[in-house]
């Protein structure tokens, strides 16, 4: 039936969207008149895509990223792009070129980041489901973050084509909601084989979430309650992992020595990929428009100063010195080095353990401007990026809370068991709420 | 540790304008960040691990092209069909 | 001074459509931008997917080259800025080449000579790029990306050439050789970039980028040594830069911009996964190559060695060889007209073998075999024949053509007839006496003088046997 839409005017107050559909079409299938909130790196046909980023205001793609596809053809509604760290380079959405987004459940606290957006909107009851990415957490931690659920899937489950490149080895994009159940559902919709994205694997996601984990065995890294992780965030994530042994899991402790190096191995990976993935911005085909009256490199190196905010071009720049001769050895080649040491350790723990769990970040959400140096920033990447080095699946769901204040609980699972972690995390939800 | 001269020569590298009052903070800040990627000393070199794919091909079949309209829809000030860029020489 | 050539020569290899998106390749007549997509525009989101074709091509060529295929190749980014890049980098491959270690066997100027091959790799063409304001002081650049992701070849050989002339030979059997395995196409214009390093023993090298022409090669390479050689004399040294070869001067030129050194910044293309081709390279066959036919023609057909490989050096040469027909093509005639006769014509008119009728000249051919025509006649209507091609890009008929010259072969009738042969003789007797006279003294040079002025009459079209005995006899008669 032509014509149908979803009336969309959020009241916005989290400034969750950086732009929204008023009259969002929608056709039929599962998700048949449901509005869905998109990252605005998620390539829509038709509809302003920016990354955040100065440098691709007014960029109208003029096709739909593959999981939109999918969204339409399942009757979806997509009825807004949602803000995020300029080009998924953060973990507050701070680094928005144009605003940042609050957390709905503590607006003086940031939302977590990258998909900060997502989150926010989906926290504040805006949309039931939205998309986000996932380079090294930026699903996970403002789902913990914001206390709602998110997922990475293994990667390779969901196409990437039409997502915007920041790190094209680490991401993932995933979806976000306010239950497992809805998440999973989401997760359908999305996945299965592109032909368009030569990553992709042809493994289709159908699943219906179940709470039986009798017998399963949960093994808990020491180095996920390590230090510059807050005691209390590591008391009620124990406390969740205790719930899922009284339901009936084995608990085992276990070591990760990958982790002591896993977040250098992440930031030189996903920085060099980006300083090659942003060359593109030239605003020759796209975005706003080189000064051709100057010549070419420095009309360039204008349009790149002006167009990108401080933290993407400390990264570009990283990631180019990173790849620089000289520094290729000591820096990319032993990142990629220390990735297969990442991979080793989860194939070593999953023969002994079926899932891996622990927090998703190390501490509750940050006030604004708390993490103003770039490296305590990353740091708090610590616990996310494991999955995104190795590729397998990673989930975030609320186990409780520490002054009023979101905690997640992360599982992690096998190489395309996507379907077990969310079970493990159904089964907790289902638990608690009990 | 690395100098304004190498951050500079960095930028240069990157194609990146900087501007000269930023050029001190970009220098510690590399500094600290360097430092920390020095972890990665200790890695020695590994074995490829992990389930990988190879050899994901598509057939040379001619799919249609976007029009001349589309492909330049996202410019300003295309002339003739071509687009337009600062001189390279 | 001993003269030390390397090449680098990319290709474009033939296929459908591009390296890495379903855009279609024949865009040389088409509108700029009209052969693009979101993935050869570079658009935010898209993703490469190799082209199938492009690798069975490239290992085609490894193959034909000689060249070990390892194990696992992959594709890397090469990043550098510059608007004729639609994503900033370009994939190609890096340290993981498709193939290596290979060789071709060309004739050098010492004989038979092997030139080994270093490696052979596949990556992405850029688009092209226009100067507005003219190439001296551009005002700004307008860019087409319709070229932008055309499968290319690169074949990079070891500083194995020892002269310009060496260097051009190696190009020709390599064109040969691709054409020959069905993978390049040499008329499309831009389809062949070469890149020369050359140097004098014992000093610096240089490298002459944008050559792009088989001629051309030969040509910037001659005056690089002349350039060397006289700047060596001088008691200069020679720098090792990157200099430019321009066609129309026929010079090569320094890149005068002092650009900073190159830093590519290659890794491995994380949108792709490697390719493990080499069970696939050992299953992959290839059709006969030059040498191979070479020696065939020389056996089955009887052909001198140079003959031979001539005929088997173009592979449309090869082919229009074998559609003649058998009795034909054991006739070093044959082999003469066309390796020499035919491909010269061509070339005084810088014409090539493509584009022209070869139908029409295996048919005039055929008209000479049935004798139909002088071997003169034949070579005037082959010149005919062409001209018109080259003014108007097309021809008669050959039988149209030799008709409208009045070149058919003019038969003399038995005894006593009046046709023109016998009515050229009785011309020429009576406008010759002292010659008749000599004749009849018994002097045998002045029949000879007579059948010329009948020739000349009959402007070639006679027989020379049927003048001879026509004049014979009317001689005798007279007598």
């Amino acid at each position: 039936m032509p014509g149908r839409t979803v009336s969309f005017h959020p009241d916005d107050r989290y400034a969750a969207f950086l732009r929204t559909i008023p009259e969002a079409p929608f056709g039929e299938g599962r998700l048949a008149g449901v509005p869905v909130a998109v990252k605005d790196n998620i390539s829509t046909a038709g509809i302003e895509t920016t990354c955040a980023s100065r440098i691709l205001e007014g960029y109208v793609p003029p096709f739909d990223a593959t999981v939109v596809e999918r969204l339409k053809r399942a009757g979806a509604a997509i009825v807004g792009k949602t803000n995020m760290d300029e080009f998924g380079m953060g973990t507050t959405t701070e680094n928005s070129a144009f605003w940042p987004t609050l957390n709905p459940a503590d607006p003086s606290r940031v939302p977590g980041g990258s998909s900060g957006g997502s989150a926010a909107a989906v926290a504040a009851g805006l949309v039931p489901l939205a998309l986000g990415t996932d380079t090294g957490g930026s699903i996970r931690c403002p789902a913990a973050f914001c206390g709602i659920v998110g997922l990475k899937p293994t990667y390779g489950r969901v196409s990437r084509y039409g997502l915007i490149a920041y790190a094209n080895s680490l991401e993932q994009i995933g979806p976000m909601a306010k239950t497992v159940t809805d998440a999973s559902l989401l997760m359908e919709v999305i996945a299965g084989h592109d032909p368009r994205d030569s990553t992709s694997r042809d493994c289709p996601y159908h699943h219906t979430p179940d709470p039986e984990i009798r017998g399963l065995r949960i093994g808990v890294p020491e180095e996920f309650f390590g230090e510059g992780v807050d005691a209390r965030v590591a008391s009620v994530v124990w406390d969740a992992i205790s719930l899922l042994e009284r339901k009936g899991a084995e608990v085992i402790t276990c070591r990760m020595p990958s982790m002591a190096y896993a977040l250098a191995a992440y930031y030189v990976t996903c920085t060099s990929e980006a300083s090659s993935n942003l060359a593109r911005f030239d605003g020759v085909r796209y975005g706003p428009p080189a000064d051709t009256k100057k010549p070419w490199h420095e009309a360039f190196q204008e349009r790149r100063r002006e167009g990108f905010g401080e933290e993407v071009r400390r990264r570009i720049m990283l990631g180019t010195f990173a790849l620089s001769s000289g520094y290729y050895g000591k820096y990319y080649a032993k990142a990629q080095a220390a990735r297969n040491n990442v991979r080793a350790d989860f194939e070593r723990l999953f023969c002994d353990v079926d899932v891996l769990a622990g927090p998703t970040m190390p501490t509750v959400a940050f006030r604004f401007g708390e993490k103003s140096d770039p490296l305590s920033m990353y740091l708090s990447d610590i616990l996310t990026v494991p999955a995104n080095l190795a590729g397998v699946p990673a989930i975030s769901v609320p186990c409780g809370k520490v002054e009023g204040l979101p905690v997640g609980l992360q599982v992690m699972g096998r190489w395309m068991e996507d379907e077990r972690v969310v079970d493990v995390a159904y089964a907790f939800e289902q638990g608690r709420s009990a | 540790m690395i100098t304004e001269r190498d951050t500079e020569h960095i930028a240069q590298l990157a194609d990146i304008a900087i501007h000269r009052e930023e050029l001190a903070s970009f220098t510690s800040r590399f500094n600290e960040i360097l430092e920390y990627f020095d972890l990665l000393d200790q890695v020695g070199m590994a074995e490829e691990s992990g389930e990988r794919a190879y050899n994901i091909f598509r057939e040379d079949e001619v799919v249609p092209s976007l029009s001349q309209e589309e492909a330049l829809s996202n410019t300003t000030g295309p002339e003739d069909g071509f687009f337009r860029a600062p001189r390279v020489m | 001074m001993t003269v030390i050539v390397g090449l680098e020569i990319h290709c474009q290899l033939d296929t459908a459509t591009k390296l890495f998106c379903g855009c279609s390749t024949d865009y040389r007549d088409d509108p700029p931008n009209s052969h693009v997509c979101p993935v050869c525009l570079g658009l935010p989101g898209s993703l490469p997917k190799i082209n199938k074709k492009a690798v069975e091509f490239a290992l085609k060529v490894a193959k034909a080259l000689n060249c070990e295929v390892p194990e696992e190749s992959e594709f890397a980014r090469k990043n550098y800025f510059y608007p004729d890049l639609d994503k900033g980098y370009q994939i190609t491959q890096y340290d993981k080449p498709l193939a290596v270690c290979g060789y071709l066997d060309i004739e050098g100027d010492e004989g038979e000579k092997r030139v080994r091959i270093t490696r052979v790799h596949m990556e992405e063409d850029p688009g092209r790029l226009v100067h507005k304001g003219g190439a001296d002081r551009p005002k700004y650049t307008l860019v087409d990306y319709n070229r932008a992701g055309i499968p290319l070849i690169e074949i990079v050989t070891e500083p194995d050439l020892r002269s310009p002339k060496e260097a051009r030979r190696f190009l020709n059997k390599l064109r040969a050789t691709l054409e020959y395995l069905g993978v390049f196409d040499s008329e499309k214009e831009g389809s062949l970039r070469v890149d020369a390093n050359i140097s004098l023993a014992g000093s610096e090298r240089v490298e002459v980028k944008n050559i792009t022409s088989y001629k051309g090669v030969e040509k910037a390479l001659t005056f690089e040594v002349t350039r060397q050689k006289n700047a060596i004399r001088r008691g200069q040294k020679i720098a090792r830069e990157t200099r430019h070869f321009v066609e129309a001067r026929g010079v090569t030129t320094s890149s005068r911009s002092k650009e900073m050194e190159q830093d590519y910044r290659y890794f491995p293309e994380p949108d792709l996964r490697p390719l493990r081709v080499r069970n696939w390279a050992e299953e992959i066959e290839i059709p006969e190559l030059p040498d191979a036919r070479k020696l065939r023609f020389i056996k089955d057909y009887g052909l001198s060695p140079t003959h031979a490989a001539t005929l088997t050096g173009d592979w449309q040469i090869a082919e229009f060889y074998e559609s003649l027909p058998a009795d034909l093509r054991v006739s070093t005639a044959t082999a003469t007209w066309v390796a020499d006769t035919l491909l010269g014509e061509l070339n005084y008119r810088d014409m090539s073998i493509r584009g022209v009728p070869l139908d029409h000249f295996k048919e005039l051919l055929l008209i000479r075999q049935a004798g139909e025509i002088t071997e003169k006649a034949a070579v005037e209507v082959l010149r005919s024949l062409l001209d018109q091609i080259r003014d108007t890009g097309t021809c008669e008929l050959p039988r149209q053509c030799i008709g409208r010259l009045g070149l058919f072969v003019i038969t003399a009738a038995e005894e006593g007839a009046n046709d023109p042969v016998t009515a050229a003789a009785r011309e020429a007797i009576a406008e010759n006496p002292q010659a008749v006279a000599d004749f009849c003294q018994g002097k045998k040079e002045a029949l000879n003088f007579l059948v010329g002025q009948v020739m000349r009459k009959t402007r070639g079209c006679a027989k020379p046997g049927d003048v001879n005995r026509v004049l014979t006899s009317l001689l005798s008669g007279d007598e």
